[in-house]
């Protein structure tokens, strides 16, 4: 039953990794970009959910109802009027605008909200349900479904409208996608609001299940990092795959191991398959 | 000119110190098919790119249904109406074929028009309807240029242009795909500019054509009255 348990656990939690590189794998597959603020996007999304839900006095989950569309327009004019220009100069000045981006957050959050550990509580942060003889933690249910919604949402808008159409197939061909009539440059910048969107999700999620710092953004950047490059850079169901194997490593090898096997995981991925489980 | 669907009117384009075309001029009445055509390296497929969009100038203008669109965007370009096949039908590899084909239908014009236009697609190809789950990555260079025509159709153009279809394809396919370009062109009088190096096809096809040497077009007229021992000279330079 132990071992049940672990492989509970270890889902329940590889899904709030996963929900870390959806973010990150949509940037590198379809604008072609290594954003190293995303680890500083979902620092955010953590704050803002801190600051809003006792302001508004409702439960956390129900602040994603603004920090989604709020970090989604966030994301659209930054790489709109800030990551797009850099980008017609190459991509080096692109990702060195985003390193600049992670400080700047980074310096602002530490500003505004010290440098004091923080956590978001929920009523049911510490409750439990048993399945027979499973014990399993409500906060872990609520993110898996959290999670687990916001990538299945992504996976249906990809493959069923017309922007998420164009989404793909601007990381497949993007002059063939300009050739059928896709502005790329506002393709990009609706990938990046996803991926902003995402981070606030995520956000909020690392948040309700750890205590995070404004220099947080480093770890969840390269957790994400690993995630996306074991799942495949742009897929999403890859990033879903490769979270919860991640999770698995962090329950089975505990606080001692668990970074060690899911690096180990990352350079077997890397020789036998380096374009990731799901990568094409 | 005034008739003109589409006219190229003195076109130079350069690639640094480069000259890829110089001053070309041409134009395409509507419902008619005209034919580009010229070796490797003549500046055909600059001036195709040229006219989406895809260069800008460095003289000259495109007008399109009396509208200057020299400046404007690839997407604006497409969504008032012209579409390009793109050389070795372009596809998206990791989509599958209906997506390729709705893909066509981006612009907004099109949309409301989608499923029709879709339908209308797997009458003209019916091996895509066939396959329409499969990815197009792993589809034949024949039923890819069919994914890029059918996708090229779906935007509901009035101008489609053709680069270098028959490149690489059996000479089976690349009569069943000119029967289908005559059977659009003639069914619903859209206006085709063909770019070819095969000038037999090209001609036979076209109702009037234009030779690109060096990047300057150095001969043009009827592709039912040209003689073909002036056509060699101009094609080759000799």
């Amino acid at each position: 039953m132990y071992f049940v348990q672990i492989i509970v656990n270890g889902i329940l939690l590889g899904s709030v990794y996963a929900l870390l590189g959806v973010g990150m794998t949509m940037i590198f597959g379809i604008v072609k970009l290594t954003n190293l603020a995303h680890g500083e996007f979902i620092v955010l999304g953590a704050y803002l959910a801190t600051v809003l839900a006792p302001v508004l006095g409702v439960d956390p989950v129900v602040t994603l109802v603004i920090t989604v569309p709020l970090m989604f327009l966030g994301g659209f004019l930054l790489q709109y009027f800030l990551i797009g220009r850099a980008m017609k100069k190459g991509n080096e000045p692109a990702l060195l605008v985003t390193f600049g981006l992670s400080i700047i957050l980074q310096d602002v959050m530490l500003m505004v909200f010290s440098a004091d550990a923080q956590h978001i509580v929920a009523s049911y942060s510490k409750s439990t349900v048993k399945l027979g003889s499973i014990e399993i933690s409500v906060l872990h249910l609520v993110l898996f479904a959290i999670s687990l919604i916001s990538i299945l949402s992504l996976t249906l808008f990809l493959r069923y409208t017309y922007i998420g159409r164009a989404i793909r197939a601007t990381s497949d061909d993007s002059d063939a996608a300009s050739l059928s009539g896709v502005n790329i440059n506002k393709i990009y910048a609706v990938a990046m609001g996803i991926a902003m969107a995402s981070a606030a999700v995520a956000g909020l999620c690392v948040g309700m299940k750890w205590t995070y710092y404004p220099s947080s953004g480093g770890s969840y950047l390269l957790i994400a990092f690993v995630v996306v490059v074991i799942g495949g850079m742009g897929s999403v169901p890859g990033t879903l795959a490769a979270g919860i194997l991640f999770g698995l490593a962090q329950v089975i090898g505990g606080a001692n191991y668990g970074l060690l096997i899911s690096y180990v995981m990352l350079l077997i991925v890397l020789v036998v398959r380096p374009k990731g489980i799901f990568g094409k | 000119m005034s008739d003109a669907l589409l006219s190229v009117e003195g076109v130079s384009v350069r690639y640094g110190d480069f000259s890829a075309a110089e001053s070309v001029s041409f134009s395409i009445e509507r419902g008619h098919i005209v034919s580009l055509i010229g070796l490797n390296g003549a500046g055909k497929t600059t001036i195709v790119n040229t006219v989406m969009g895809l260069h800008k100038p460095e003289s000259g203008r495109i007008v399109f249904k009396g509208e200057d669109i020299t400046s404007l965007s690839t997407e604006k370009i497409v969504s008032r109406g012209l579409s390009l096949v793109p050389q070795g039908g372009r596809c998206f590899n990791r989509m599958s074929v209906q997506d390729n084909l709705l893909m066509g239908s981006y612009p907004r014009t099109a949309r409301k028009k989608a499923k029709q236009t879709l339908e209308h697609v797997y009458e003209l190809f019916p091996v895509l309807e066939e396959m329409k789950k499969r990815p197009a990555g792993t589809l034949s260079g024949g039923q890819r240029q069919m994914v890029a025509i059918g996708r090229a159709l779906m935007a509901c153009p009035d101008c489609l242009i053709f680069d270098e279809i028959s490149l690489g394809l059996s000479p089976a396919v690349i009569k069943d795909i000119y029967n289908r370009i005559i059977k659009i062109n003639r069914e619903e009088k859209t206006s085709i500019l063909l770019i070819e190096q095969d000038t037999k096809r090209a001609l036979g096809a076209s109702d009037s054509f234009c030779v690109m040497l060096k990047g300057r077009v150095v001969l043009s007229g009827s592709s039912s009255e040209i003689d073909p021992e002036t056509l060699k000279k101009a094609y080759f330079g000799i």
